[in-house]
């Protein structure tokens, strides 16, 4: 059964703006019966200030669809068109608190029924731009068509790709295996051949561990050589940092723990942290281990007083 | 007032005797079948009389012809995998478009993998064709699996027959019987059925365990390899809880398969003719002639499933739908699409399945709960006018995207 909220099944129970409004001056049909869902939006209207007055529904359809429609009639009355025009199917979801992944388009279904509403009250043509297609992934709800859509116009060729740029597979991962059918299917009509990933962990797991393997091991540097190479570091870095009008001075190292003092233009500039992590990253790279390059300011009391 | 559940075909409720006896196999019996010691023995002839009971249901000639599993889609999976393993030269298979997706999906994937797979089509009242199945039977087909029973209509397929003429053209038949073991009585030794699949949870038992019945001497590879249990066809130490329960609900099974084709299947009788009465435009699918004694599906027009069920669930009333929305995919049923039913019904249809808890009350107070439901929601439709559906429904409310 689906984990609808407490608005959701009000407004399914007990339906606000049922039926259709009398004197309307603006209908909006949309949906697919073949799908399982089709609604119907009739508004009036007040033509000097375009504000809604009333609005009803009439809708074909399961329990989010019937309260995605009475949420919306709720939610446009009073408003002028342009006002309504606003609202997303997000907002729709979030007047609801919310949908499960699979019945998002029940609110997408609502924002264009108003959309196709606005455009028959003044004589527009509305074309619907939206196609949808299954659910792919469930944990972004992101469907077939948009998966698709999408693979074509990057030229995309990999799962992970295809979670960069939709999101999809980027959750649970469970649809991964729907994703290399799309895959296979896209990139054969495109005349390649689909070519899964290794098999093992995620590829930013790998270059991890590759990056951590080139370097001397640690093990080898004695505690004075280790401090000699983060101070060695520390001063190959410096002269980019005085170029700015900064500086960077060593001032303990304790463990992983590299204690640092930013001072001139570093000191108490916005950017600091960020200066920090590249002085962080310099130093992972150079000695092949982890380092925590730490401010002054934020070191521990008693070791401040040493 | 307690909820009525008549969503049978879906699960059933634990018969409590079966309860009673799996409850010493959590415990005390908790022994490995496997084993030498009397901790594992006691419970190895539990299993052996739980496979009795189901040689019995399934009249099967001989008790080693029982392979116990973990559910009927694992049976499914397996009969097969193993038919197209023992015979690979054979690339074909013949199933129906109206099987649950236990054999849909796999079929589905092995034609991925370069099998080819004829789904034979049904007419509106969801009838095979033999013509067109006795033409497809070629020695180019590994294997052919028809559902005894379709799950959501009801509608029962001639197995017996369709097995015949397999047997007769050399071709393994298979039948998913997991709606129709406990409701149809069968003696397989008499048929020429090679391999059967039931699940436990649809006749009172545990969820967890089910059967493949497999003919003696039909070459079988199993799904799961490694210990000796099920005689090497299906390794995994033994779901014992799970295996006594099937034993017992196989018994008890039994001695009530008079009363669910008598008496079932007259509330069954009463609900269609009551819902008919009170609500018009409905219609009931599959075939009525033919069909199990606990199973009635009924398409209301104009309206959506998901919805009726859940204004039913909030009168306490439990069932099934068709729909779209109720499963989360884009598409209704395809056993209604299969069936040719216009999509403002099949949408809305509603699958009540009873079992033998149901009363005569229960049945009433569905009745009266049913027809304002469907009001109610039809009132919202685009499809209805005040008494009755617009008219040319389809084309006075055309929405914009297809």
């Amino acid at each position: 059964m689906w984990d609808y909220s407490e608005t959701v099944k009000e407004h399914f129970y007990n339906p606000k703006n049922a039926g259709s409004v009398t004197e309307a001056n603006a209908v909006g049909d949309v949906g697919s019966i073949s799908c399982g869902d089709a609604l119907r939006l009739t508004l009036k209207v007040e033509p000097d200030t375009e504000i809604i007055l009333d609005a009803g529904f009439q809708t074909f359809g399961c329990g989010s669809a019937i309260a995605s429609s009475s949420a919306l009639t709720e939610m446009v009355k009073g408003k002028t068109l342009d006002q309504a025009l606003e609202i997303s199917n997000q907002d729709i979801a979030d007047f609801l608190d919310g949908l499960p992944p699979e019945k998002m388009h029940c609110s997408v279904m609502g924002r264009e029924a108003l959309q196709a509403a606005v455009a028959n009250y003044r004589g527009e043509v509305w074309t619907d731009d939206h196609e949808e297609g299954a659910l792919i992934c469930k944990c972004f709800a992101i469907d077939d068509v948009m998966i698709r859509d999408t693979i074509k116009a990057n030229n995309l060729s990999t799962v992970e790709e295809v979670t960069n740029y939709t999101k999809a597979g980027g959750g649970c991962s469970s649809c991964h295996e729907g994703i290399e059918n799309i895959l296979s299917e896209e990139l054969a009509a495109r005349g390649e051949t689909f070519a899964p990933g290794a098999i093992g962990k995620k590829e930013g797991f790998v270059n991890l561990a590759e990056t951590k393997a080139e370097p001397t091991p640690p093990a080898k540097l004695s505690t004075v050589q280790r401090i000699l190479k983060i101070q060695q570091v520390l001063e190959g870095l410096r002269p980019a940092l005085q170029a700015d009008g900064g500086d960077v001075e060593l001032l303990d190292v304790e463990g992983k723990n590299v204690y640092v003092k930013l001072v001139g233009a570093c000191s108490g500039c916005q950017m600091a942290a960020m200066t920090l992590g590249g002085v962080q990253q310099k130093l992972i790279e150079e000695l092949g281990e982890f380092i925590k390059v730490i401010p002054h300011t934020e070191r521990p009391v008693e070791i401040a007083g040493v | 007032m307690a909820d009525i559940y008549l969503d049978n075909n879906a699960t059933t409720m634990c018969d409590p005797e079966v309860v009673d006896a799996v409850m010493p196999y959590f415990s005390e019996q908790f022994g490995n079948p496997s084993s030498m010691h009397s901790f594992g023995n006691k419970v190895g002839f539990a299993l052996k009389a739980a496979r009795k009971s189901v040689q019995n249901i399934l009249g099967a000639e001989h008790d080693s012809e029982i392979i116990f599993t973990s559910c009927g889609s694992e049976s499914d999976s397996t009969a097969i995998l193993s038919a197209l393993k023992a015979q690979p030269e054979r690339k074909e298979i013949i199933t129906t478009v109206v099987e649950h997706p236990a054999v849909l999906n796999l079929c589905d994937y092995l034609a991925t993998e370069g099998y080819t797979v004829h789904k034979l089509a049904v007419d509106d009242k969801g009838r095979l064709d033999l013509e067109e199945y006795k033409k497809l039977l070629t020695d180019q087909v590994a294997i052919v699996s028809v559902m005894w029973a379709n799950n959501e209509t009801g509608t029962i397929f001639p197995v017996l027959e369709m097995a015949e003429l397999a047997d007769a053209a050399g071709v393994l038949f298979h039948t998913d019987a997991v709606q129709a073991v406990g409701k149809i009585p069968m003696n397989l030794q008499d048929t020429c059925i090679h391999m059967l699949s039931l699940s436990g949870h649809k006749l009172h038992a545990p969820k967890g365990v089910g059967v493949l019945y497999l003919r003696r001497g039909v070459r079988f590879r199993p799904l799961l390899r490694g210990g000796h249990q099920e005689r090497g066809r299906r390794a995994g130490t033994e779901n014992t809880v799970g295996i006594v329960g099937l034993g017992k609900a196989c018994d008890l099974a039994m001695e009530h398969m008079e009363y669910e084709n008598t008496e079932v299947a007259k509330l069954r009788d009463r609900l269609q003719a009551g819902i008919l009465a009170a609500v018009p435009h409905s219609f009931v699918t599959g075939d009525p002639s033919n069909r199990l004694p606990n199973t009635l599906n009924i398409a209301f027009e104009y309206i959506e499933g998901e919805a009726i069920l859940l204004l039913m669930n909030k009168a306490g009333i439990a069932a099934s739908s068709g729909s779209a929305c109720t499963s989360g995919s884009l598409e209704p049923s395809h056993v209604m699409k299969a069936m040719g039913i216009p999509y403002t019904a099949a949408h809305g249809t509603v699958r009540f399945s009873l079992s033998r808890y149901n009363t005569p009350e229960e049945i009433e107070r569905v009745i009266e709960a049913v027809p304002p439901i469907v009001a109610k929601l039809r009132k919202l439709s685009p499809y209805w006018d005040e008494n009755g559906p617009v008219e040319n429904p389809e084309q006075a409310f055309a929405p914009v995207y297809a």
